[in-house]
């Protein structure tokens, strides 16, 4: 067992954790962050996707150990006082979901794509969101929604030139 | 068209944002594998590494001396080993059967079978005990080829049923009496055109894999199932196990995602089951991807072999199907009866004066199959849209105007067809026309010549597929004619509370598709509340304690038709309430929008106002019961028949065989639609599974009976990357059959756009030479078959049919394209 401390979404904790054990298990066992999802076992479907640090990462690639020291947002702690992100409201507005079981990695990854590319055009989205599989939707209104997302966000913050850390912060849903 | 007048609407055909997606944005969710109770154990399975062999020992004592494992069981020690998992549809008196346990107890018949399973403290203990559980066999011969199966003296997969043979299912329109002999037909008919195609295995690949908890410390004992058939499930489970009905509740939470891939009994709900009994404690499992892709059921994989007969002139005289169907090792949930579902489908939209349809299911030693999204329908459409490209080809005929010539005109409807359905509406010039503008058709045509003409190394080529369906699964009668085991009726109930609020109960069990959302529209309308103000429940045997669940684009069509009858007679028990209210005749009530109002008059009363009325019950006429609940077992009458014009433009790089969609248009008929944002999800959804099997996916067994697409770098389900953007658009046909005028919506898609994608590829092609190419068209099999018609290589069938792990989108095509989107 190893002993970690990390961040998630908002809340501190301290944990032994067996060395094998998977950050998404981590999260959903022994956290009860269940709003994040296990859908394969080689990294391939993106569900588990969450914000390692302000980074999108699959928590199914990353030892609970590797995250001592880390702060992770997960689809639960996206949402501030009440506020959807704008990405969790812009995949309500556009109907980007269906079953909804990939759509916490999907909204996950599409925030880190809008990090880097605030305002991108339909192939940078599919593009960005080639690591995260839906089998519901055909992708059409997952895209549709992040550039929704894109135009309200870049609105928000008033297109600054470069991607600001306050920029990164807003569009993590980091905050802090 | 439509056959009743609606309550003033404001919900109907609305595009409301969906009450689903609060929770499911946020991550507040109830998947199956989230639950967790107190006591909770973990069951792991042990499968079978190999194909076809005898189980000579199992040794579960070093597993059983792992810390935290509660047992290691095997069929036997379950008592599993007379149980067999129910097949609900023997399409014929004679088919044959074999016994499918929930666990091999003897012989394995597939990789993937469950030998043994193991309880363990936590999923990860249990999984290391199931690894240490070994497992002694002797080797069989496995039976992987349809017709290898069938020779004589060949490895039988069940050597009890003597045969590897399911059984034969014939339709034929001569001796139906609704059509001509079709053997005549070809005799004499000017043209024939005979084909082979294939139809690859798929694997639904729903994202949610499977998970089973049940719970035996109360009364009931609860199961919760990532299923899309809760009721159907509790009905098997006390048939099968022979558990009392009433001590069994089964709950279907968040389910995410089904396809058809959740329309089954699974032998881990049934062993679930047995262990938490047995134990006393709750047992929970889930799946891995891996175990999901070699262990839930798979769909298609058939052979279809085609023969259409047609006059010079392109009017079509006889069509002959003869199909294999590959049942797999087990019969599960309803395997016999998917092809079947497409026999009636091979004439789709055509006037077919002869028509004869013959399917062998066959036995081999592969994963079951079973339903996936269209379930027969999407094959017959494949085979019949290929056909009619290959006569118009054959013909010298432009292919839309070779269609036109034989589809049922929308004055001839309703229309019986060669295969007896009565398709009771339609409109294929329609949608055809506004397909045709949308994809700019003619300017595409040009285009084409143009390349051809100047031997551009890409070509254009355009697809068409004007399909139908028949889906809203169905009148009882019918599944009964058919040896269906049950019927096909849906039921609702509708509360009203004292508050003038609604609960809404449905049989339907949503698995994404938004019933919540469409059902409360459709209540707000009928009885005057506010769509905020209905409440649907579902999914829950003790909150909706009846239904047939949801598959078969039946859920609007059937179960919402029967929230439409309880809330007419939610309405007809409020009006005896509000003429005694209001002091008048119940004659002399309108009602309309929630409101009775006395004819000429402004004095009203609400169904609101009455609700809580009867709540008190202080003043109610005499002999009235205080409730104005009521409930609805609605039976269609007729299937609904959806029907569009899918069109597809794909350019093909002749060097390299990379096949990009440049445009995808359709313009689908689903009747009237209560809200388009929904119906367009669906259609993205549908054509987004309809491509993946024409250029992605296929479930490749090895020479030894292996699954080697096993996992989802593999089977190539398409990511964003891989997928065009779709124009979709409607026309609305309203059905006659149903009192709304709605058709289903959930698999049109999915039957519609295969064609239209490989009908493309080839037609870009086509003047190479090429005359077909087998799913899914990689960009290896697209530049084999080019190559071979320019007598680079040698033609050989081999070639095009040899399939690699990857889909074909291996080293050779990821090398050959500068757009890695294929290739994650």
């Amino acid at each position: 067992m190893t002993r970690i401390t990390v961040m998630v979404d908002d809340v501190s904790y301290v944990d032994d954790v067996e060395p094998r054990t998977l950050l998404v298990h981590y999260l959903r066992e022994r956290l009860g962050k269940t709003g994040t999802v296990v859908g394969c076992d080689t990294s391939n479907c993106g569900a588990c996707t969450v914000h390692l640090n302000g980074r999108s990462v699959k928590s199914c690639s990353v030892f609970a150990v590797q995250v001592d020291g880390s702060e992770i947002t997960t689809i639960e702690g996206l949402a501030r006082d009440g506020q959807l992100h704008p990405v969790q409201q812009a995949f309500h507005d556009n109907h980007a979901l269906q079953c909804g079981f990939c759509t916490p990695g999907m909204i996950m990854q599409a925030i880190d794509l809008l990090g880097d590319d605030p305002n991108p055009d339909e192939q940078t989205v599919r593009e960005g969101l080639e690591g995260n599989l839906c089998r519901c939707t055909g992708y059409q209104n997952i895209v549709r929604a992040v550039q929704d997302a894109a135009q309200k966000m870049t609105f928000a913050v008033r297109a600054p030139m470069d991607v600001s850390a306050q920029q990164r912060s807003l569009v993590a849903g980091g905050g802090n | 068209m439509t056959t009743t007048a609606q309550p003033a609407t404001t919900e109907f055909g609305r595009a409301r944002k969906r009450k689903e997606d609060a929770r499911l944005i946020t991550g507040r969710t109830r998947w199956t594998d989230n639950i967790t109770l107190p006591g909770m154990l973990h069951m792991a399975v042990v499968r079978s590494p190999l194909a076809h062999a005898k189980i000579t020992r199992i040794n579960t004592d070093a597993a059983k001396q792992l810390p935290g494992v509660h047992g290691v069981f095997t069929a036997t020690d379950l008592g599993a080993e007379g149980i067999s998992l129910p097949c609900a549809w023997p399409i014929t008196p004679d088919m044959k059967a074999p016994q499918a346990p929930p666990l091999a107890f003897d012989t394995v018949h597939f990789v993937g079978e469950g030998v043994a399973i193991v309880v363990a403290r936590d999923a990860a203990s249990a999984r290391d005990a199931a690894d240490a559980v070994s497992v002694d066999y002797d080797r069989l011969e496995p039976v992987l080829d349809m017709e290898a199966a069938l020779a004589d003296g060949t490895t039988l997969v069940h050597p009890e049923l003597g045969t590897n043979r399911n059984t034969l299912w014939v339709f034929d329109s001569g001796q139906a009496g609704s059509g001509g002999n079709v053997e005549g037909a070809i005799r004499d008919a000017e043209v024939v055109v005979k084909r082979r195609f294939r139809q690859q295995r798929l694997i639904p690949a729903f994202m949610e894999p499977r998970s089973v908890v049940v719970d035996p410390t109360g009364e009931q004992l609860t199961m919760w199932s990532a299923t899309q058939v809760p009721h159907i499930l509790r009905v098997m489970i006390a048939l099968t196990l022979g558990v009392p009905e009433q001590k069994v509740r089964v709950i279907a939470p968040d389910v995410g995602g089904g396809f058809g891939g959740k329309l089954q009994v699974t032998p881990e709900e049934i062993i679930t089951f047995l262990v938490a009994r047995r134990l006393g404690k709750p047992v929970k499992w889930t799946e891995s991807r891996a175990e999901s892709m070699v262990s839930a059921h798979h769909g298609r994989d058939q052979l279809q072999d085609l023969t259409i007969a047609a006059r010079r002139d392109g009017t079509v005289t006889g069509l002959k199907v003869e199909l294999l169907a590959d049942m797999g090792a087990y019969l599960r949930l309803v395997s016999p009866g998917i092809p079947i579902l497409g026999a009636f489908m091979y004439n789709s939209i055509y006037k077919i004066p002869a028509y004869h349809f013959a399917c062998t299911n066959v036995f081999t030693n592969k994963t079951p199959t079973d339903a996936y999204r269209g379930a027969g329908r999407p094959e017959a459409t494949f085979a019949i849209e290929r056909m009619m490209d290959e006569l118009a080809v054959e013909l010298g005929i432009e292919p839309l105007e070779l269609r036109e010539r034989n589809w049922i005109k929308h004055e001839e409807f309703p229309y019986t067809t060669v295969s007896t359905l009565t398709y009771d509406s339609g409109n294929y010039e329609a949608a055809t026309a506004r397909a045709k503008e949308l994809f700019d058709y003619d300017a595409l045509r040009a285009e084409q010549h143009r390349r051809r003409e100047a031997d551009d190394p890409v070509q254009l080529g355009i697809g068409i597929s004007t399909f139908t369906e028949m889906c809203g699964l169905a009148p009882s009668r019918v599944l009964g004619s058919l040896s269906y085991g049950a019927g096909g009726w849906e039921h609702a109930s509708i509360r009203m509370l004292p508050t003038g609020k609604v609960e809404v109960v449905t049989g339907s069990s949503p698995h994404g598709q938004g019933h919540d959302t469409a059902w409360s529209q459709i209540v707000a309308d009928q009885l005057g509340v506010s769509f905020e103000d209905v409440e649907v429940l579902h999914g829950d045997t003790q909150s909706s304690h009846k239904g047939m669940d949801t598959y078969g684009s039946r859920s609007l069509t059937v179960g919402a038709i029967a929230v439409v009858k309880a809330a007419e007679k939610v309405i007809e028990k409020a009006r005896k309430i509000a003429a005694h209210t209001l002091e008048c005749s119940e004659a002399d009530l309108d009602y309309g929008h929630g409101k009775f109002t006395i004819k000429g008059t402004n004095k009203s009363t609400t169904v609101a106002d009455i609700a809580l009325a009867v709540f008190a019950a202080h003043d109610l006429p005499d002999g009235v019961e205080p409730s104005l609940d009521s409930d609805a077992t609605y039976d269609p009458q007729n299937f609904s028949f959806p029907h569009g014009t899918h069109l597809c433009a794909t350019e093909v790089d002749t060097e390299t065989g990379w096949v990009s969609i440049r445009r995808y248009v359709c313009v689908d008929d689903v009747g009237r639609v209560v809200n388009p944002l929904i119906v367009d999800g669906q259609v993205h959804g549908g054509i987004a599974q309809g491509i993946a099997q024409a250029l992605f996916e296929e479930a490749i067994y090895d020479e030894g009976g292996t699954l080697i697409t096993s996992t989802l770098a593999d089977y190539l389900v398409p990511s964003a990357a891989d997928l065009p953007h779709f124009t979709t658009d409607r026309t609305e046909t309203p059905s006659t059959t149903n009192p709304l005028g709605v058709k289903g919506v959930g698999e049109a898609g999915t039957i519609a756009s295969t064609p239209a994608v490989v009908n493309a590829v080839i037609d870009a092609v086509r003047h190479l030479g090429v005359t077909d190419i087998q799913m899914p068209c990689s960009p290896q099999r697209v530049w084999r078959a080019v190559q071979s018609a320019r007598g680079v290589t040698k033609s050989t069938s081999e070639h095009t049919t040899q399939a690699t792990a990857g889909g074909g989108l291996g080293s050779i095509d990821a090398q050959a394209n500068d757009n890695s989107g294929g290739a994650r």
